[in-house]
């Protein structure tokens, strides 16, 4: 059952680095983290690999194999042929530190630009109501586990560093519709989403969707509908003529502008 | 808001890996090690109380193992069954642990569990709902009434996530794959912290007068494990070396549902609300084992038939509880017995069935990132088939002795709170507990930190500079070895040592002799090398951890050894039944004198008030 594996990893820094040809030995029901673990204990002690629990439920692993964007620790050596040589490469859109380590502080920055949660307050015996058909709704992209394949796979900035200060990314449109689809938030954030979250670029191409783990449907269940909210916002003419006269939508009724 | 313009957006690093020589050097009131849900919320309450707050942690921000847990949070909110209340659920905690917990921690944690689940709910986390709106209970082991507050089988991501959310939201600082060594103090008190950054190997100094260890278990001492890497003891071993006590090491939960199958995932958790929600157990007959392992101390309240467990999912209150879902050391014995009678399955576990008992739309529904699991990785569908699980290592119930009301330590300065801190859970964690845990706690510890840092003033204590330079060159040592052993080598044998001879059955000679491998590891790992230079190095990183690894491994062993008589987590084949002489006792571990070992001590347990006392007289 036990084969040996070729492998090809990156390896070096900032400053360059190439691709290394190793020989692995791997057993059945293994996944290409594995095989890189072993090589880390067997012949390369200094490759640096981001991860944590191996069960597919933190996204630390994201990296590239055979130039698709993926989780080592989801990705089987069965899914290939064992004659086949597999690459792996670190993630293209963020800047590398080390070996399959990149620098994915875009991520926390663009966070950090997005307004939380703003709840009103509690329902008088001190609990909070809601069902759960409104909270599924948001439950789908509170699923994301934050590996950033949709944001390494999105060609808007994949190719284009140029375009990633004004450009969020498909995990953060999740948040965007996340939040604006939370039944008791107070905030309306469609404005926000257009201009400075840049969600205007997206050209609704579905990699994100592709390459997402979790199988979440960023482009169908979030972003399209986050496009039609801005959309409503701003040129729908009975949206436009309420707005006028003092007749807003009910979808955004004790929602402030942020 | 933060003060983190000038340091590296994602990590917090001052300085680009290119730049020359030197040590970064930061004040605070408060540094929380660890960004689970104790440190983060730890974190937040230390903020909101005044406190100049970080958070440093060995993984990006929302990376923590806390992501994993699956259930849920016990808290007696009474939203599905308006009978419970906190007495129950402290009764529950403490029969659990087999009345060897705190009864102050127990009490704390039932009071106030549910105010924080709440809070969650205020910063955005998106609970399951009941028909009224309210946020879901379920049902877990060891639990009168469906308790756990919950999403699906998600809820530590949604916990970590919302807790994440919040500390960027209130713009605390957060040094991410940034690694605490040392802690410092002077005339016995804490005055701070060196860390390295993992991404340059540099050095990292905090004056700090507090520190909150919040940095999770130890389970990467074993082989089969549900912990990630992260799980290298660090927070028992820093409070150890600075001083302080650990109670309870000898109690290790096994869980008794880990996958089996395929060996890459062997340990992987699979949730105990698979139970909570209709699954059972079989062995390779075909038949459901748990009834012939019922034990007498949760006779009373443990149904003995088929009907009446089934019965009890739907009617509560006149049936008892399936023995599926009796406390986790129970079933996880039950389990191995079953597999070494000769009745378990072709890769060497039990059945978990719950295919043959509720719909595919209710599994997908309820369990879905077990579907999705066992699906991936397995190539199981649980719909249709039954999966195969066996006990992984899952928690360590022992850690550093503290406070229950403020968390700290023997040494002042010093808290622990979460999985790293002991005494909450006695002798054996029920499900739903530990998220509770990491929340009442973690808030309790943030608050009391920086409390006592503010009522220091302007005096605060001094990092010795002496001490620095001593910290950093024992980090650096295993860079100047020649010709030493590897890393991961020692951990390897480590983890298969600990699996063999301090798992979940163990006897005083295995001890023993585990004991005697560990002298030997620490032998080899005095001369390990490590291979490269300092810049994200696992390699170095693992030699620094396997310091941390081996002490803890060694309190295990010698709490183990010392404690003859089995109770909850902790089961002694030449000991097997409960003693009552040792269940007025707690053992607690120090660093030895010599530096390089543990000693041992009997304590007697803390007297529980009788108000309190009266919930346990049998009825």
């Amino acid at each position: 059952m036990g084969y040996e594996l070729k492998l090809r990893v990156w390896r070096g820094d900032q400053d360059g680095g190439d691709l290394g040809d190793y020989a692995v030995e791997v057993s059945e029901g293994e996944v290409v983290l594995d095989a890189l673990h072993r090589l880390q204990a067997t012949q390369a002690g200094d490759l640096a690999i981001r991860w944590n629990c191996k069960a597919g439920k933190c996204g630390s692993c994201s990296a590239e194999i055979n130039g698709r964007p993926r989780l080592l620790c989801m990705t089987r050596l069965s899914d290939f042929d064992p004659a086949e040589t597999i690459t792996v490469t670190p993630m293209r859109t963020f800047p590398v530190i080390r070996d399959l380590v990149t620098d994915v502080s875009f991520n926390y920055e663009k966070a950090r630009e997005l307004p939380s949660f703003a709840p009103p307050p509690r329902d008088a015996d001190g609990k909070r109501r809601m069902a759960q058909v409104d909270v599924e709704r948001g439950q789908e992209f509170r699923k994301c586990i934050e590996c950033f394949l949709c944001q390494d796979v999105c060609h808007v900035v994949r190719d284009h560093d140029d375009n990633k200060p004004a450009f969020a990314g498909p995990r953060f449109f999740l948040r965007y519709a996340e939040l604006d689809m939370h039944p008791l938030d107070t905030h309306d954030r469609r404005e926000l989403a257009q201009g400075a979250a840049g969600l205007g670029m997206c050209n609704i191409t579905k990699c994100c969707t592709e390459v997402c783990p979790e199988g979440i449907k960023i482009t169908d269940n979030a972003i399209i509908p986050m496009k039609e909210r801005v959309v409503d916002r701003r040129f729908d003419p009975l949206v436009w003529l309420g707005s006028k006269i003092g007749i807003r939508t009910k979808d955004y009724d004790g929602r402030t502008e942020v | 808001m933060s003060t983190t313009s000038d340091r590296h957006p994602m990590t917090g690093n001052e300085m680009s890996g290119a730049a020359e020589g030197g040590t970064e050097r930061h004040q605070y009131d408060v540094v929380v090690v660890g960004a689970g849900g104790a440190g983060l919320r730890a974190a937040i309450a230390a903020h909101e109380a005044g406190a100049r707050t970080a958070v440093v942690c060995k993984s990006l921000l929302g990376k923590a193992h806390t992501v994993m847990a699956e259930g849920g949070i016990a808290a007696a909110m009474g939203n599905r069954w308006p009978e419970d209340s906190w007495e129950v659920h402290f009764r529950d905690t403490m029969r659990g642990g087999k009345m060897l917990n705190h009864w102050r921690m127990a009490q704390l944690h039932a009071q106030e569990a549910p105010e924080r689940v709440m809070e969650l709910e205020d910063w955005g986390a998106l609970f399951d709902r009941t028909d009224d709106g309210l946020i879901s209970q379920r049902d877990f082991g060891g639990h009168k009434y469906a308790r756990l507050a919950h999403v699906g089988d998600r809820t530590g991501l949604e916990m970590i996530r919302t807790l994440q959310q919040r500390t960027v939201a209130l713009g605390i600082d957060v040094f991410m794959e940034c690694t605490v060594t040392d802690v410092f103090k002077q005339d016995g008190v804490v005055s701070g912290a060196l860390a390295y950054w993992r991404e340059t190997g540099r050095f990292v100094l905090f004056d700090t007068p507090t520190v909150v260890l919040a940095t999770g278990g130890i389970g990467k001492s074993f082989k089969v494990t549900s912990n990630s890497w992260e799980y290298t003891g660090d927070g028992h071993a820093l409070a150890m070396r600075t001083g302080a006590s650990l109670i309870n090491m000898e109690f290790v939960q096994f869980h008794p549902t880990g996958m089996v199958w395929p060996p890459s995932v062997k340990g992987l958790l699979v949730t105990e609300s698979v139970r909570g929600d209709g699954g059972i157990l079989k062995n390779s007959e075909g038949e459901r084992f748990m009834f012939d392992y019922i034990p007498e101390f949760f006779r009373a309240e443990t149904a003995d038939t088929v009907e009446e467990a089934d019965a009890w999912y739907e009617d509560k209150k006149n049936n008892r509880r399936p023995p599926e879902l009796l406390p986790r050391d129970e079933v996880a014995r039950a389990i191995n017995s079953e597999i070494k009678a000769g009745r378990g399955t072709p890769h060497g576990g039990i059945y978990l069935d719950i295919a043959s008992r509720r719909t595919p739309e209710f599994i997908r529904k309820r369990l879905p990132s077990m579907y999705h699991q066992f699906k991936e990785l397995a190539d199981v569908d649980i719909t249709r088939e039954p999966m195969e699980i066996g006990p992984t290592c899952h928690y360590v119930m022992g850690g550093v002795e503290v406070d229950p009301d403020t968390q700290e330590s023997a040494v002042t300065g010093l808290y622990a709170v979460g999985e790293c801190s002991g005494g909450m859970h006695g002798s054996n964690r029920l499900g739903g507990n530990s998220l509770g845990d990491l929340l009442v706690f973690g808030k309790r510890a943030g608050e009391s930190a920086s409390a006592y840092a503010a009522g220091l003033g302007a005096t605060r204590p001094q990092v010795d500079e002496d001490d620095v330079r001593a910290a950093r060159a024992s980090a650096l040592a295993p860079f100047e070895v020649e010709g030493g052993e590897n890393p991961y080598a020692i951990q390897s044998d480590l983890q298969q040592s600990m699996n063999d001879l301090v798992g979940i059955i163990r006897t005083g000679q295995e001890l023993q002799e585990s004991l005697d491998a560990i002298e030997a590891f620490k032998v080899r790992a005095a001369s390990m090398k490590v291979e490269g230079h300092r810049q994200y190095n696992p390699g170095w990183h693992l030699a620094l951890d396997l310091r941390n690894m081996l002490l803890v491994s060694e309190s295990v062993a010698r709490a183990a050894l010392a404690r003859e008589e089995s109770r909850g987590g902790h089961t002694r084949d030449d000991f097997p039944g409960p003693d009552p002489t040792w269940g007025t006792k707690n053992l607690v571990v120090r660093l030895d004198a010599a530096g390089t070992g543990v000693e041992l001590q009997e304590q007697p347990l803390p007297a529980m008030p009788d108000e309190l006392k009266k919930y346990f007289e049998s009825k």
